[in-house]
């Protein structure tokens, strides 16, 4: 061995494990940021699923996914058994007032009189909501944890999916940017 | 003094329990064995979003049951493997199923480990081959010790 490639050797005996070390940091520090419970839907990006849902107002009326088409709008998905559906409300109400965006409901596996009365008591920020009573359109759209939103382009397709409560920072951040840009397109 | 010395039989009696059997699914099993064994392959391949580390077949969530019949139900009106599989990856994406199919977005999940097995097989060789070319009086000084243990 020359002295030449002796000394590379040294650095890469110094370089490589370092380097590793800092691939591994990297890593990790972009898992931190990340939460595990919020899996990404395969649904963004294609049209929304197909649904027929008895109406929680009056159940000889039907919510389907037609009374989606022609505006953007917001599909949520909540029930009365779920806190941040709770911690929520204020915000969809907000939303409801100012936004001039519709926001349809689905009450996933609930006491439909239960359900009734929060709206009665807390305020309805729905222009409609559809009861789910056995899971299956939940399954259908891929909902695994309350409250979920759902963001609707007038065409019918899924734009955006927002897990766990929305706020005035996410409705800002995450909707507003895919309002926009959508409304562009169309 | 006496429940001191129970104890143990206590303990070793709940090895008894056969707790396998105690799983969460209460239905009852599909009329056709090969079905059922269809039915209960793919309710533990299936994860539990609210429960990410448990299988359909594991768990207690109610969005577990529903999933668990529907499945059953799909099972029932003779749809494959394949497509019950692919109706729930369409829904709930590759982290469904704890094998994700093999594509671009879930190639480094499955090569990484053998990337490194490869990574580690070659560092181990470089070792090794440095290592026998070392000059010869390691062996001088391995000689005593060798000699001294016999």
């Amino acid at each position: 061995m020359t002295a030449a490639t002796e000394g590379r050797a040294k650095v890469w005996r110094f370089l490589l494990p370092v380097g590793v070390f800092a691939l591994l940091v990297a890593v990790f520090l972009a898992g931190l940021g990340k939460d595990p419970t919020r899996v990404p839907s395969p649904l963004v990006g294609k049209p929304a699923p197909e649904f027929n849902l008895p109406r929680l107002d009056d159940p000889t009326r039907s919510l389907t996914r037609a009374d989606l088409l022609g505006k953007t709008s917001l599909v949520n998905v909540w029930g009365t058994w779920c806190a941040g559906c709770r911690e929520e409300h204020d915000t969809l109400l907000a939303l409801a007032r100012d936004s001039g965006i519709p926001i349809y409901g689905i009450n996933w596996k609930d006491d439909q009189q239960l359900a009734r009365e929060w709206l009665a008591t807390l305020g309805n920020p729905y222009v409609a909501v559809g009861v789910d009573q056995d899971g299956r359109t939940a399954i259908d759209w891929g909902v695994y944890g309350a409250p979920e939103t759902f963001l609707i382009a007038p065409d019918g397709t899924v734009l955006y999916k927002h897990i766990a409560p929305i706020t005035l920072d996410v409705w800002q951040k995450q909707f507003l940017p895919r309002i926009a840009a959508a409304g562009a397109v169309r | 003094m006496k429940l001191s010395r129970l104890a143990p039989v206590l303990l070793a009696a709940l090895l008894l329990v056969p707790w396998p059997g105690l799983a969460m699914d209460p239905a009852s099993p599909l009329a056709d064995p090969e079905q059922q064994a269809l039915y209960e392959r793919l309710t533990h391949e299936v994860r539990c979003l609210v429960c990410q580390n448990q299988t359909i077949g594991d768990s207690s969530a109610p969005l577990a049951a529903d999933l668990r019949r529907e499945i059953r139900q799909m099972i029932e009106s003779g749809r494959s493997e394949e497509e019950i599989k692919v109706f729930l990856l369409e829904r709930y994406g590759d982290f469904v199923l704890y094998r994700p199919r093999f594509k671009s977005s879930t190639a480094a999940l499955w090569l990484a480990p053998l990337l490194l097995l490869v990574a580690g097989g070659l560092g181990l060789r470089r070792i090794i081959r440095r290592r026998a070319a070392l000059p010869v009086p390691s062996e001088d000084e391995e000689a005593p010790s060798t000699t001294a243990r016999e």
